[in-house]
């Protein structure tokens, strides 16, 4: 029971990082690649939150916050970049 | 034998898994990039929130107890706001420096 629910998480979220790869590679404007970078980061912490719960690792946690404090910090420098200026005031 | 508790965290993948397709079927399928910015706020709050749930609840399953998830949700939504500002930012002055006109 839990195991079904498990692959299916897998193959939505796997489905929904081929939709942000889409957006990325078309997408007429730069906020919509930043956007679907952001968006795809946020897909990899979801997928390795569950590969965690899968597997019954607790160290896949530590992976996820990671990705999340590494994914903000760029998506901030990315936009600060195309507006113009510095990126560190 | 299912316990009721391993129903509920498969119920919370599922629903968590839902939102993430639903945050990113929007990114891919609405006509303007100020539409766009809309849809992943959902799957990151509502989506990775559930998941993290799920995974609380099958650490309290297991036995240990854990509320260490409760960081990743705190920080996304301290994070959710600012990262969509400075996109909409990003989009608003490249539209501005478009329309004027050069010197």
């Amino acid at each position: 029971m839990l195991i079904l629910a498990i692959y299916t998480g897998y193959a939505a979220i796997g489905l929904a990082m081929a939709m942000n790869l889409w957006r990325l590679a078309t997408g007429p404007e730069k906020g919509d690649r930043i956007l679907a970078l952001d968006t795809l980061t946020v897909n990899a912490i979801a997928l390795v939150l569950i590969y965690g719960l899968h597997i019954g690792s607790a160290y896949y946690f530590e992976a996820a916050l990671l990705l999340a404090l590494m994914g903000f910090v760029s998506t901030v420098a990315l936009s600060k970049f195309l507006i113009g200026g510095d990126v560190i005031e | 034998m299912t316990g009721t508790l391993e129903i509920l965290v498969a119920a919370l993948i599922l629903l968590g898994a839902a939102f993430i397709l639903i945050g990113s079927l929007g990114l891919l399928r609405l006509n303007d990039v100020y539409s766009r910015l809309h849809a992943p706020t959902k799957a990151t709050t509502l989506g990775i929130g559930a998941i993290l749930i799920a995974s609380m609840l099958n650490n309290a399953r297991l036995g240990t107890f854990s509320v260490r998830e409760l960081a990743i949700t705190l920080f996304l939504m301290i994070a959710a706001p600012l990262t969509a500002n400075l996109i909409a930012k990003t989009v608003v002055d490249g539209h501005n420096a478009k329309d004027t006109p050069e010197r």
